[in-house]
């Protein structure tokens, strides 16, 4: 189909409202089905046996006592998981990851499981699988990790990306480097410089629902599964793919899903589940403890980022580096080079380069958060763009607006932007009355940007008109958020009718064609492209119907406020025809009337945030208090404004958890000290202000509405801004990441003692 | 496993101290659950106090008060009587967890689980509390103090039960209060925590003294030195420096995921000032 | 292990199971009962998505035992709202967006209905500390701080 996604200036008549979500009412009534919520007859119950161990050989793993236990169905291992991955070295990682095979890599690497009547029997059955662990020296922090002296997690990698082929193996799998320009001549043309070393801890997402899913294999070799997830297409494809199956044999269906903010992107438990319910050939319900979704579930990569950045006296930038170190877990990934394409995105530099290091440790694999290695090189970046500004003797956002990124700037990881949000984020703080509020003793501001990408990707929408003229829209990519409710107005404006005469689902993934994933901010972006497309095709449609019914040319009819109008004087007598007489009609006119979208939605366009942060501190203990936190991000076209700015307060309570408690603590033993909600401080009610939010809509060229991402870039800014706050408040650079009352303190005691 | 709730207490201590395998005495549950759910403990058998008549009570005698095991801390909460007079023990029996888990917690559990943070413990030393043990060898009476000591671990001897925590009538100008340190405002275990309870004489000099550190040492600790600073005093800047120190001085802290030595040393010294500023307020020191 | 037969009260009926002397009443509702708008998101009394009401207590279902609520009185979101009336609380949480992916909103609007119940006006402060026990990490708790408000002052005019 010829869809036209480009952005035309229209005035909008559902986009922009705050109707209440179609999901609403089972959401607040207990109704709505969530992972674990899901039940079938004879399921049994699975559960996982998990390394103790940080780093041990797997020598041999005994099943037998647990396989005699009364009640037990099935116990598997790694034997159970054959290699399919057929030299898919990405796929293998997934797999190892799911069940370890030579090697446990972490505390909380699965190493076997089982099926059993019961929760109970189920328990008993892995207390009497032995497993043969020898144990090996291990490795959690990420710069000892770099060390040539470190142990070793696989000794078959040789860091890629370097100009020499190495000739030893490391736990450095990649290097990075992205910038334009010559440093060097930059730096030369500096008249202050700013050089920092910053660490940031590894922090999980912490979404309240714990990975949860129902599986059930039959022996004909279709299969079945229900599962929390933000992505059910890929999903089935990893599972389909791991256990050997053809993808239209597995339809997933996505339950409501419980928070995944990119936890809920990659597979765990499921192929568990599945090969679990294959061997026992009854269904499988498998759900995560919170104590296993700490230890063993996707958090971020910890940190550690060197930063030096120079300027004029005027306050152009004239040079910026940063080498960037990512832990990612046990296996291979890209996150310190994604940190290295955001760090330096808001700025407009002749002189830029950044090197990302990706690097192996005992710890769980990394998995996606939010706008994923964003955040820490804001925080790196950010925290040296204040203190280069406090250096020159600029305010910090006059500053950031002199070297802020503009339509035709060539990024510091490669594109031109087009038309972007970094300058009027910037001019809306700095006219912002946050910004002129006073301060009292131990206060201080802070404020600083962020970057990100946003995504599009493969996405597909149904659309389907019933007889009484009421909407089903069948959507692909999962509701984490609203997104129903914003897809609902898409289909309303499009169609000129009613929010309430649309009712927008999930469709499972033998109902429609395949879907990225909900990630990379897409949910609303690219699905509403192709919920646009898909109406467009059904209003062309509807005025054939109509066309049809007048007897009359197509192109005489047009599609206005829900209606068909025969266009033109000679078909005066000629009264319009609604959605609904159509649709009741259509039965006699050619059938069921629908309109479908297949599309790569492309240009998403790139987004910015500024934010602002007023923080107290105790300068006897160190403790923190967020006075006062505004948000300014654009949106392009905030679809259903509450959802948005719902966004944006979430991403910014996640980043000041982050900033200030969050921490993944190992002991000497390498072992997870604080898998659980007590030792992993999440923000509660009490520790948190209002969060204000202005949102602003520059739009995106590349999307009919203008719409851009909204959900990842407002968990970029806090750290940063938190961190210039705290620094401000109480004197002393802060460069550690969480910045708990432990370090504060010590911060500002190391500050007293000179 | 067994579940069994006795009417008395009799029965209770009878059936703890005929048990073969572990048995556990579930009030609140708020420990032991969670004890339960990783693993830590599987009872063979469990016995719920909470049907024994007069342990849900709170009783108020001409001694003072008599505060039943099975009480929930929320319920010390809404004792108007109690928290007048142990305005610190309260506030520190209200401090522990989330409001679901103060509709269940008891002040005995919290004293019982035997951890060196319990929120209430350092306020019912402070208080010079006592606890009513009931056991096969009869009814007694102890020093909270005297019941953890160490992580986890008790003085009472199998089938002992403790029925009631008592508290003193109060004198005039008497005053008590509880601090904690915890990194968010609710829902953390305390890093360091203090309880000062004090009376002043007419002139509003500190006349007597008790102060208990929480999260320092393996057990509560009894701060003598602080009271001994404290006696006499007005709680001036001098006092109150040389309080911080000593109780700096006192603890013997250890290095984990909540807190470093380093930082329980210093903020014990804050607390106990700042806790002992609060309990001298709500004796009318001025 | 021998089953513990209860008899009790669920939402104003009379509930009769059987139950393991081990097993949550958190358990009890979602599996045996069929009851899941209550959630286990910790299983430890950290999160407060399994809240319900006891006998006019706010707890966990996660920190009480099946066994326990003999005799009692439990209180469940499915008991919320009247027949297809909703409850102010559950209106204004939808008015407001006070949820995202909603796995916390039963167990906020249970510890938002306990709160109200014993303080019908309460101060922005007095909400953020009576539901500091239940974490919500989609909202920043900005729009469900929001609602109550809202929902406190429906159900004062009321």
């Amino acid at each position: 189909m010829n869809f036209d996604p480009r952005y035309s200036g229209r005035s909008f008549t559902s986009v922009g409202t705050r109707p209440i979500r179609p999901d609403g009412v089972d959401k607040v009534t207990g109704r709505a089905r969530y992972g674990a919520d899901f039940n079938m007859a004879g399921q049994l119950v699975g559960r996982v046996l998990r390394s103790p161990h940080a780093h041990a050989k797997i020598r041999k793993i005994d099943t037998s006592k647990a396989e005699k236990l009364a009640g037990v169905k099935a116990v598997i291992t790694a034997a159970d998981l054959p290699d399919l991955t057929d030299g898919d070295a990405a796929m293998y990682d997934i797999l190892d990851n799911c069940m370890a095979r030579e090697k446990a890599f972490y505390d909380g690497h699965a190493v076997a499981a089982v099926a059993a009547v019961d929760a109970r029997t189920a328990r008993q059955a892995l207390k009497l699988i032995e497993v043969d662990y020898e144990v090996l020296p291990h490795v959690v922090d990420v710069d000892e990790a770099m060390k040539h002296t470190a142990p070793l997690l696989n000794d078959a990698i040789f860091t890629e990306g370097l100009d020499e082929k190495p000739v030893k193996p490391s736990n450095v799998t990649k290097r990075t480097q992205f910038g334009h320009g010559d440093i060097q001549e930059g730096f030369g043309q500096a008249d202050f410089v700013v050089e920092r070393s910053f660490k940031t801890e590894q922090t999980h997402q912490g979404y309240i629902e714990p990975h949860a899913c129902v599986a059930n294999v039959s022996s004909d070799g279709t299969a079945d599964l229900w599962v929390c997830t933000q992505g059910h297409f890929v999903y089935r494809q990893h599972c389909a793919q791991l256990l050997g199956m053809e993808a239209s044999k597995l339809r997933v269906t996505s339950s409501e899903i419980g928070g995944g903010f990119g936890g809920k992107t990659h597979v765990w438990a499921e192929p568990v589940a599945l090969a679990l319910s294959r061997k026992a050939g009854r269904p499988v319900k498998l759900v995560m403890t919170r104590d296993e979704v700490f230890r063993a579930s996707g958090p971020t990569s910890a940190t550690s980022i060197d930063v030096r950045i120079g300027a004029r006296k005027d306050g152009t930038i004239t040079a910026a580096e940063a080498t960037l170190r990512y832990s990612c877990g046990p296996y291979a990934g890209m996150w310190a080079e994604i940190g290295a394409m955001t760090a330096f995105a808001c700025y407009k530099l002749d002189n830029v380069k950044t090197v990302g290091y990706e690097v192996l440790v005992n710890r769980p694999k990394t998995a996606a958060y939010r706008a994923p290695s964003a955040p820490m090189a804001a925080f790196a970046v950010e925290s040296a763009v204040d203190e280069l500004a406090k250096e020159i003797g600029m305010d910090p956002v006059d500053f950031r607006i002199r070297n802020a990124a503009q339509e035709g700037t060539r990024s510091s990881y490669g594109p031109v932007y087009g038309p972007i949000g970094i300058g009027p984020t910037l001019e809306a703080a700095k006219n912002h009355p946050h910004m002129k509020a006073p301060l009292g003793k131990n206060q201080g501001r802070g404020m600083a940007c962020g970057f990100w990408f946003n995504f599009g990707g493969q996405t597909c929408t149904d659309l389907n008109i019933g007889m009484d003229g009421s909407v089903s829209l069948a959507v692909g990519t999962v509701d984490v958020g609203g997104s129903r409710a914003s897809l609902s107005l898409v289909a309303a404006e499009e169609l000129g009718i009613d929010y309430g005469q649309v009712k927008a689902v999930v469709a499972d993934t033998s109902s429609l064609g395949y879907n990225d994933m909900t990630d990379g901010s897409r949910g609303t972006f690219s699905s509403s492209m192709a919920t646009i497309s898909a109406a467009r095709n059904a209003i062309k449609v509807l005025r054939e119907r109509a066309a049809q019914t007048w007897d009359i040319p197509v192109d005489d009819v047009i599609w206005e406020k829900g209606h068909a109008i025969a266009k033109g004087e000679k078909y005066g007598n000629l009264a319009a025809l609604s959605l609904k007489e159509i649709a009741a009609a259509s039965g006699k006119t050619g059938g069921p009337i629908a309109g479908h979208s297949e599309l790569v939605a492309d240009g998403a366009g790139v987004s910015f945030a500024t934010h602002i942060c007023d923080i107290e501190v105790d300068p006897e203990t160190g403790s923190t208090r967020v006075l006062r936190y505004t948000v300014v991000q654009d949106a392009g076209k905030a679809v259903h404004p509450t959802y948005v700015e719902g966004q944006y307060q979430g991403g910014a309570a996640q980043g000041i958890g982050w900033a200030l408690n969050e921490e993944y603590i190992y002991g000497k033993d390498g072992r997870l000290q604080n898998p659980g909600f007590l030792d992993y401080r999440i923000p509660v009610c009490s520790d948190l202000p209002m969060i204000d939010t202005q949102i602003l809509e520059i739009p995106n060229p590349n999307h009919p509405y203008g719409v851009r991402g909204v959900g990842e870039t407002s968990i970029v800014p806090p750290l940063a801004a938190i961190a210039n706050a705290v620094s401000n408040a109480v004197g002393v650079r802060m460069t550690h990441i969480p910045m708990s009352p432990p370090r504060i303190l010590a911060a500002i005691e190391a500050e007293r003692e000179g | 496993m067994r579940y069994i709730r006795p009417l008395s207490i009799e029965d209770a201590a009878g059936l703890l101290a005929g048990s073969t395998g572990t048995a556990a005495i579930l009030a609140g549950g708020s420990d032991l659950l969670v004890r339960m759910k990783g693993g830590f403990i599987e009872p063979d058998l469990i016995v719920d106090i909470k049907a024994i008549e007069g342990l849900n009570e709170i009783r108020e005698t001409s001694e003072g008060f008599g505060i039943g095991a099975a009480v929930p801390c929320a319920v010390l909460g809404e004792s108007k009587a109690l928290k007048k007079a142990w305005p610190g023990v309260v506030e520190a029996a209200n401090l522990i967890g989330s409001k679901q888990v103060q509709g269940r917690c008891t002040i005995v559990g919290n004293l019982c689980n035997a951890s060196p943070a319990a929120d209430s413990v350092p306020a019912l030393v402070a208080a010079g509390a006592k606890a009513v043990v009931v056991g096969p060898g009869g009814r007694r009476t102890i020093a909270v103090e005297a019941v953890p000591t160490g992580p986890g671990k008790t003085s009472l001897a199998k089938g002992e039960i403790i029925e009631a925590i008592l508290l003193d009538r109060r004198p005039p100008r008497a005053g008590d209060a509880y601090l904690r340190f915890i990194p968010r405002t609710e829902m953390d275990i305390a890093v360091v925590s203090a309880g000062v309870n004090l009376t002043l004489d007419e002139q509003g000099r500190v006349k007597s003294a008790r102060l208990a550190l929480g999260a320092v040492a393996a057990t509560v600790i009894l701060v003598e030195e602080a009271a001994e600073v404290l006696v006499g005093s007005k709680l001036d800047e001098a006092t109150l420096e040389r309080l911080a120190k000593v109780c700096s001085g006192a603890c013997r802290p250890i290095d984990d995921k909540r807190g470093t030595i380093e930082f329980r040393r210093k903020v014990a010294g804050v607390l106990a000032k700042r806790a002992a500023i609060a309990a001298y307020k709500r004796a009318g020191g001025k | 292990m021998a089953g513990v037969a209860v008899s009790t009260t669920i939402n104003g009926d009379d509930v009769e199971y059987l139950c393991q002397p081990d097993e949550t009443l958190l358990d009890v509702l979602r599996d045996r009962l069929g009851l899941t708008g209550a959630k286990e998101g910790c299983g430890t009394g950290d999160c407060g998505a399994c809240s319900i009401i006891l006998d006019d207590r706010l707890v966990c279902s996660c920190l009480v035992l099946g066994a326990e609520a003999e005799g009692r009185r439990v209180e469940t979101i499915e008991g919320m709202a009247h027949g297809d009336s909703l409850h102010p609380l559950q209106q204004k949480f939808l008015e407001h967006a006070a949820l995202q992916c909603g796995i916390c909103t039963p167990g906020f609007l249970i510890a938002a209905k306990d709160l109200l119940a014993k303080n019908p006006d309460p101060t922005e402060e007095e909400i953020r500390f009576g539901l500091a026990g239940n974490l919500c990490r989609c909202t920043g708790y900005d729009k469900i701080v929001r609602a109550v408000q809202d929902a406190a002052s429906v159900m004062k005019g009321a």
